[in-house]
């Protein structure tokens, strides 16, 4: 690889098979110029903002979940602050040009939480909101699951679980090879783990000592079919990454003081050598008490109108608290 | 396995028995281009493209040159094939464009769900060059038998599927792919006979996207194959003309996706019988897409294929398993005569 290309050179040719123009290719142009509007990493949010955040994204969650008809709530909230923390503190954005070759790339490993993506990327800028109220209807880009051609700001599509940790492994490589400072933040359940994909990307990854690249688990502790563990053991799971050359830390999901500092914390992504595990200890359907009280039977499912009021009553009044 | 499986070609002729074929070395430049034209061609492709890089879950030797040039763009994944998919969608996705050099029956049956979902729902240009389809893996066994590579690859939505003849076209393929930014699985046939005339003593084989070139005309009979079918074809279309008066449309249909519709179409309405000759299974290869085509079009048309029945397989030295099911010159020849003459139905 030339030293000076800073990537590869030529921009693609041309689709020959595809009959149909995508909407939206954003995330394979390698546009190497930033808008004016980049969003620099570790930019100012209280934690009190933060929390709010974290608490907006369960309340559009289930605004979005009322409106498609079904949806995955336990699951979302489980990660709200890790996405809060990451989208309006962590990562280097660039809402105005989503394909900026330097942009800090987000996966969402665990495609089923998009709900708690969509309203984000929506309030950053890279589409209208009003594309929300298209959620799940036939021809929005917004999706149950994330995909890469559609919509804005989504760096990869996800939805099969196991693949995000491959894909987000060959981004680093890509950074490396390109000597590019971009991080990849893979965002994955627990019960994901299960894959045997999974571990092949992880060897992968420490094997080309890709400090650029970070994995969350989202360790809720619970799959489809029931507690995690007891479907199928995955623990202990900081042995296991560090076993696979990881440098592991593993925290409270919900912590955003907590969550704010082990970002910080990160080697450089350019002389980094080793991929970074945190393993966030979360529990599944956080900040709501129905949901914690019986979180499996939520992983999917639809609130009532009456149970719908109570959960915004609920979060609301935690997020006027805040204030 | 015993020997009463397959019938000896020439029982009295003394020579060795068939053994199998170090289809690997590249090291010298003569050999590359004939015996691994798909590492010579990437190679060569990535003098001019640095956004080319290689990947290989575990088929380094296949790509001994490349290595040499570019060792800072070779990533070498392990006996992992789901991760290099998914790991080379990831590169693509920054602008890169990889080539996974991979066992054709590990590189797409292992790994469909991830070409499908990584690869080509992203139309992102991941090329998956498949070494040692069909039969090619002989006695390794039929674990290592790629022959239902293009059922599963041509439902692909957005993958140019490809299985070139020989290495010119090889060569000549790689390079077409190469100007496009779709998906690819190019299918690659082991020591094939020679079809094309090779570089630099004559042009190399001009393709089009989706286009079969016709190699032979003939009013009696269409006969199209991909791969090792090809020098099969063209041969037996040869001895058919000479010794029974019967002419054949020849095609080579090297890609499998998108395929040439229309010539197929108007070669089957003109002979009214179509013979496929592939090293791949009788069900969703070439033979289907065939019947689809004579369907859809509705055209009477006599259909014959020469193909791996969709049975066990018996395992054995590649030669000598072309042999068994028919899979040569005298095997196409024999099909064409019954297809032309309305012998046995196949």
């Amino acid at each position: 690889m030339a030293r000076d290309s800073g990537g590869p050179r030529e921009p693609a040719g041309r689709h020959i098979v595809s009959s149909q123009e995508p909407i939206y290719a954003g995330a394979v142009l390698n546009d190497t110029k930033p808008s004016a509007a980049v969003l620099e990493r570790g930019r100012h949010a209280t934690d009190a903002e933060l929390a709010r955040k974290a608490d907006w994204i369960r309340l559009k969650t289930i605004e979005l979940v009322g409106q498609a008809g079904l949806g995955h709530y336990s699951s979302t909230f489980s990660c709200a602050e890790i996405v809060a923390t990451l989208y309006y503190h962590v990562l280097r954005l660039d809402p105005g040009s989503p394909g900026w070759a330097d942009r800090d790339r987000f996966l969402l490993g665990k495609g089923h939480v998009a709900t708690g993506l969509w309203p984000v990327l929506a309030d950053l800028g890279y589409y209208p909101p009003d594309w929300l109220g298209q959620f799940g209807k036939v021809g929005s880009p917004l999706n149950d699951h994330p995909n890469m051609k559609l919509a804005p700001g989504v760096d990869f599509s996800s939805g099969s679980l196991g693949h995000n940790l491959s894909v987000g492994a060959g981004m680093a490589m890509a950074g490396r090879i390109a000597r590019r400072d971009y991080r990849t933040f893979v965002l994955t359940g627990d019960g994901e783990l299960q894959e045997g994909q999974v571990w092949e990307a992880a060897m992968a990854a420490s094997h080309y000592k890709l400090g650029n690249l970070v994995a969350i688990i989202d360790a809720n502790g619970f799959s489809g079919s029931g507690p995690t563990s007891e479907a199928m053991n995955i623990e202990p799971l900081g042995a296991r990454f560090a076993a696979f050359g990881w440098q592991v830390k593993e925290i409270n999901g919900h912590d955003i003081p907590t969550l704010r500092a082990t970002f910080a914390s990160l080697p450089d992504p350019v002389t980094g050598k080793q991929p970074v595990v945190i393993i966030a200890r979360t529990n599944k359907g956080h900040g709501l008490e129905m949901f914690e009280k019986q979180p499996q039977a939520w992983h999917l499912g639809l609130l009532t109108d009456e149970q719908r009021t109570d959960a915004v009553a609920e979060i609301t009044a935690r997020m006027e608290l805040a204030e | 396995m015993t020997e009463t499986h397959i019938p000896a070609q020439h029982p009295q002729d003394p020579a060795p028995a068939p053994k199998m074929v170090d289809v690997f070395s590249d090291i010298e430049r003569e050999t590359a281009f004939k015996v691994n034209p798909a590492g010579f061609a990437v190679t060569e492709l990535a003098a001019a493209d640095d956004r080319i890089l290689t990947l290989t879950a575990d088929l380094a030797n296949t790509l001994a040159e490349f290595r040499e040039k570019f060792p800072e763009r070779y990533i070498e994944l392990g006996i992992a094939e789901t991760n290099s998919v998914s790991f080379a969608a990831g590169l693509a996705a920054c602008g890169y464009v990889p080539y996974i050099y991979s066992m054709a029956p590990f590189g797409v049956l292992k790994t469909a769900e991830q070409l499908r979902t990584d690869v080509d729902y992203n139309h992102l240009p991941v090329r998956l060059v498949g070494r040692l389809s069909g039969l090619a893996m002989g006695y390794f066994g039929t674990s290592h038998y790629a022959v239902e590579d293009i059922a599963i690859a041509r439902t692909l939505n957005n993958t140019l599927v490809i299985a070139p003849a020989d290495a010119a076209s090889t060569v000549a393929l790689m390079k077409l792919v190469a100007t496009t930014d779709a998906p690819a699985y190019i299918r690659i046939a082991e020591a094939p006979e020679q079809v094309y005339a090779v570089p630099p003593d004559d042009i190399a084989p001009r393709f089009e996207i989706g286009k079969w070139p016709r190699l032979a005309t003939g009013g009696h009979l269409t006969i199209a194959a991909h791969g090792r079918g090809v020098g099969l074809a063209v041969q037996a279309a040869r001895l058919l003309a000479q010794r029974d008066g019967i002419e054949a449309d020849v095609f080579d249909a090297a890609f499998l996706r998108p395929f040439d519709e229309a010539a197929l179409a108007q070669s089957a309405a003109k002979t009214g019988k179509v013979l496929t000759v592939e090293d791949h299974s009788v069900v969703g290869g070439l033979g289907s897409i065939v019947a689809e085509t004579v369907a859809r079009h509705r055209l009477s048309a006599d259909l014959g294929q020469v193909a791996l029945p969709a049975v066990d397989l018996e395992v054995g030295v590649p030669a000598e398993l072309y042999e068994h099911y028919g899979l040569t010159v005298a095997g196409v020849a024999a099909k064409a005569r019954d297809l032309v003459r309305g012998g046995p139905a196949s």
